[in-house]
């Protein structure tokens, strides 16, 4: 399979994964490992003074690229800030922009993102924007300098898989940069429907870390992300309304009564 | 001073202040009064009574 070419690297891992909800920090190694995921999200936070937890650093395989969010952003400002941040880390210049100020749905703000977009992508970041799939904004994400654009698949943690699937295709169709799926993708069968529409890649968090087997599940979203892929490039068959018989209608024995 | 938005009283660099919290250089970022603090001047840089400091780090998330 032909790698991944976004954000000035090379991957052959097609599937990142998140690192949020996990019920201990130990089973992420172990999640890693079985989802052969090359890129991996994290949040950047205050750390608890009184409470210094081991840090997440520390589960974290070194080849890994790091894709911190500016999650607790609220508008272009607030994630302009956080990118820094992360930046400051030392661990590359990989931000993906979530700026999200509505609590009910998590939906990004499409507007805001750009904006955050244009400053940071001049200011030398390989820029991954979540957003809402608008074929607008995606345009303006591409003339901003994103790196890849991100559109949700449904609300972050719904699980529901690819409800914004139509103008996801758009994106795919019409946009020359990456498009990576992210949010909502719940179940291996989705993140297979997305890479056979022919997205680049897909982000999967929640239905990873939350599944009862999260190693064994991170494995069977690694086979979806590559069967999605295969069969992508493979190109898949016609769709039609009515039958056609897959075995020969000729050479059929003879009637038992003639 | 404010340490993570806590009223906190101490006289010293930032290096001496990290040092008293058990805090690793590498797992932070820390930004003074809005501004990100370079971690080569952690050692020179002398905490203020008026500084508002925000320690962070990497998290889980998605």
């Amino acid at each position: 399979m032909e790698l991944f070419k976004v954000g000035g690297k090379e991957l052959q891992s097609r599937l990142f994964t998140g690192t949020g909800k996990f019920a201990s920090k130990e089973i992420i190694p172990g999640v890693i490992e079985a989802s052969e995921t090359q890129v991996i999200t994290m949040a950047l936070r205050r750390v608890d003074l009184d409470q210094p937890s081991e840090n997440i650093m520390n589960y974290i395989p070194k080849h890994i690229t790091l894709l911190p969010n500016t999650s607790g952003a609220r508008n272009a400002k607030e994630a302009i800030r956080i990118a820094r941040l992360a930046r400051e880390m030392g661990c590359g210049n990989w931000i993906k922009i979530e700026v999200i100020s509505d609590h009910k749905y998590l939906l990004p703000d499409n507007y805001e993102t750009v904006k955050a977009t244009e400053v940071l992508a001049n200011e030398g970041f390989q820029v991954f924007p979540y957003m809402n799939p608008d074929l607008y904004i995606a345009r303006d994400l591409v003339n901003a300098g994103a790196a890849a654009v991100m559109p949700l698949g449904a609300p972050i943690g719904t699980n529901r898989g690819l409800r914004t699937k139509e103008l996801t295709q758009i994106l795919i169709d019409e946009i020359k940069i990456p498009v990576i799926v992210d949010a909502g993708l719940g179940k291996p069968s989705h993140v297979v429907e997305a890479m056979e529409m022919g997205a680049d890649a897909v982000l999967v968090n929640t239905a990873i870390a939350t599944a009862g087997d999260p190693v064994e599940m991170a494995r069977a979203f690694c086979m979806a992300a590559k069967s999605g892929r295969i069969a992508y490039q493979a190109r898949t068959g016609r769709i039609k309304q009515t039958a056609s018989a897959s075995s020969p209608l000729t050479g059929f024995l003879g009637d038992l009564n003639g | 001073m404010l340490v993570n938005g806590k009223e906190e009283q101490f006289d010293g660099s930032l290096s001496a202040y990290l040092e008293a919290r058990s805090i690793a250089w590498e797992m932070v970022v820390v930004e003074i009064n809005g501004l990100i603090v370079e971690k080569h001047t952690y050692l020179t840089r002398m905490l203020q009574p008026d500084d508002k400091i925000e320690i962070v780090s990497f998290v889980g998330g998605g």
